[in-house]
């Protein structure tokens, strides 16, 4: 599905802060990136969307270079869920949603019958399905966040990118994504995702990308690379996983 | 499906939106036909159907001056509003207006250039302010390119504001120049802009290049939405951001150049009616940019109709376009409450 090979980049010259990176997605599998504020997790998102070129190494989708495919198909393989956006106009809900739809259309056609109710469904399924008529800038931040993953859901790619999808989102809305999340896997897509919150990683996550400051980074399935001392070396203080009634949890003080 | 409640009222707003698109392209067709009537000869107010018919006078009045210039107010209007709301989505920023990079300030210093070096006649005046106006825009790409600091919109904002600086810094020293008796009054009622010297000539050369600008934006009225996101997200739903903007950008600019240069600067045109087109529309550009462009060509051409009859004396158009445009903006901040189409 996605594979980065020795993937290598940095915003200034010879300062790289993702140095030889190297994982492979497979389809159907949740990955989380985790690693210290600053440390190249959004980058590396954005590396895989292609909207930054790597200064070294490959970055394939469905065996193919990111280049090789046309904008439009990428719009259609890949989708981004920002952490948070800007939005200075009073869209409704449902028009912004609806921009999720673009890849399926031609270059200048507008929205169909079909695309409105794909941007429903996707409402629906975060639960804003209520708020479709509301204005965005009267949402919550939490409920902004759920809007911008429906317009990905709307979007109906084959490979989620989220970047810190659960950071404005209150206890019940973050099960929610965690069901969300869930379902598409169940579907056969693919979420590569960033994330602070251990609990939310360690409910979801099949594979993990641990980046680690000076660019080293280790790769694997979430049993292997989640474990304690990992943790504490990454985040250089000591950190704990206990098992409560059956779940895994992240001490630390 | 889905949601059997939902979806035929989302549909029910796009219909009574498309019908309110309707309703205002009549009101200005029919405003058009009655400003045709509206002048002071041969006396102030309406001429019958029965003098344009009979008198000789009235008929070539009516074709030869009125005509042109009527439809060169709604064409004006049109395309200021038009690359207002362009410009307002593409920098995500309500208060930009179509001239901010450069172009009104570089067809002002044309203007200005022309009536005090190059003798001020009305087709060099005209080519001068647009070559600056272009110029300006140019300047301010290359200038946005070559800063090294904050975000796309950011640099363009910062080029745009430097350009239009240079550029009045170069009208001010071209006005103390300037013949105070004869030049400086002309720079003057230039920069108050102002449609009293329109020919068939003037609207037929400009006609192509504005046609052609406005059509391109209002085919992309809907994908218009996609690059008014920030740039990742545009990226990511499949548009090209940067090319996007700029080609958008040099549509919008084009006809707003070559207008201004036959027109003078008519200020506000471009700032308020997007603004009151997305408040009585919706911010979705597929209704807010057509909404904008008929409300705009109704709007100056009302106020164009006031120019030419109140007084004698022709009053500038700019005076007025920006005296009721602020009257009517305020008016709905105070007294609309914020809509919320439900």
């Amino acid at each position: 599905m996605l594979s980065f090979q020795n993937v290598t980049f940095g915003y200034r010259r010879a300062q790289p802060i993702l140095q030889a990176v190297n994982f492979e997605l497979h389809p159907g599998r949740i990955m989380a990136i985790l690693g210290p504020n600053g440390v190249g997790k959004t980058t590396l998102l954005y590396l895989a969307l292609g909207w930054l070129s790597a200064w070294d190494g490959e970055i394939c989708l469905d065996g193919h270079t990111l280049r090789s495919h046309s904008r439009q198909e990428r719009g259609r393989w890949l989708a981004l869920v920002p952490q948070s956006e800007h939005t200075p106009f009073d869209y409704t809900v449902l028009d912004y949603v609806l921009m999720g739809r673009a890849p399926h259309l031609p270059p200048l056609g507008m929205p169909t019958p079909t695309d409105y109710a794909a941007t429903l469904q996707a409402l629906e399924q975060v639960g804003l399905a209520a708020m479709a008529e509301h204005p965005v800038p009267q949402l919550s931040s939490g409920e902004r966040q759920l809007m911008l993953l429906a317009r990905s859901i709307a979007q109906s790619p084959r490979l989620f990118l989220l970047d810190e999808p659960t950071a404005h989102l209150d206890l019940r809305n973050k099960s929610r994504l965690i069901q969300i999340m869930r379902g598409l896997r169940t579907q056969g897509v693919t979420l590569l995702m960033t994330n602070h919150e251990p609990e939310v990683v360690l409910a979801v996550a099949d594979d993990v990308l641990l980046l680690e400051p000076g660019g080293v980074a280790q790769f694997g399935p979430l049993e292997q690379v989640f474990t304690a001392e990992a943790l504490s070396r990454v985040y250089n203080m000591p950190i704990r996983l206990v098992d409560v009634d059956g779940h895994r949890q992240v001490l630390w003080t | 499906m889905s949601n059997p409640v939902a979806l035929p009222a989302v549909y029910a707003r796009n219909h009574r939106s498309q019908r309110h698109l309707l309703v205002l392209a009549v009101v200005l067709l029919v405003m058009a036909g009655f400003s045709l009537l509206v002048g002071r000869y041969p006396t102030p107010g309406l001429m019958s159907w029965n003098r344009l018919t009979s008198d000789e006078l009235a008929w070539r009045l009516v074709v030869n001056l009125r005509l042109p210039r009527l439809l060169t107010a709604i064409l004006l209007g049109m395309t200021l509003s038009a690359a207002g709301t362009v410009f307002q989505l593409l920098f995500s920023n309500p208060l930009v207006e179509p001239g901010f990079l450069g172009v009104s300030q570089g067809a002002a210093f044309g203007a200005a250039l022309s009536i005090v070096f190059l003798g001020g006649s009305a087709i060099v005046t005209q080519s001068a302010a647009a070559f600056f106006a272009l110029a300006g825009l140019g300047f301010s790409y290359l200038l946005a390119h070559r800063l090294r600091y904050g975000g796309w919109v950011l640099r363009l904002v910062l080029a745009g504001i430097a350009v239009s600086a240079l550029f009045s810094a170069g009208l001010g020293l071209l006005k103390y120049l300037a013949d105070p008796l004869r030049q400086l009054p002309e720079i003057t009622f230039w920069l108050l802009g102002g449609l009293a010297s329109i020919t068939w000539e003037q609207l037929l050369t400009v006609l192509p290049v504005v046609l052609s600008g406005l059509l391109v934006i209002f085919l992309y009225r809907w994908r218009l939405n996609l690059l008014a996101l920030s740039e990742e997200t545009a990226f990511s739903l499949g548009a090209a951001p940067g090319r996007e903007r700029w080609m958008l950008i040099f549509f919008a600019v084009l006809p707003t150049a070559v207008l201004i240069a036959i027109t003078g600067i008519v200020g506000w045109v471009g700032l308020i009616i997007p603004h009151i087109a997305r408040r009585l529309f919706g911010a979705e550009a597929r209704f807010s940019l057509p909404s904008a462009m008929l409300l705009g060509g109704l709007f100056t051409l009302l106020c164009d109709d006031l120019a030419r009859t109140l007084l004698a004396g022709e009053i500038p158009l700019g005076i007025l376009t920006s005296l009721f445009g602020a009257l009517i903006f305020l008016a709905l901040m105070m007294f609309q409450k914020a809509k919320t189409q439900s």
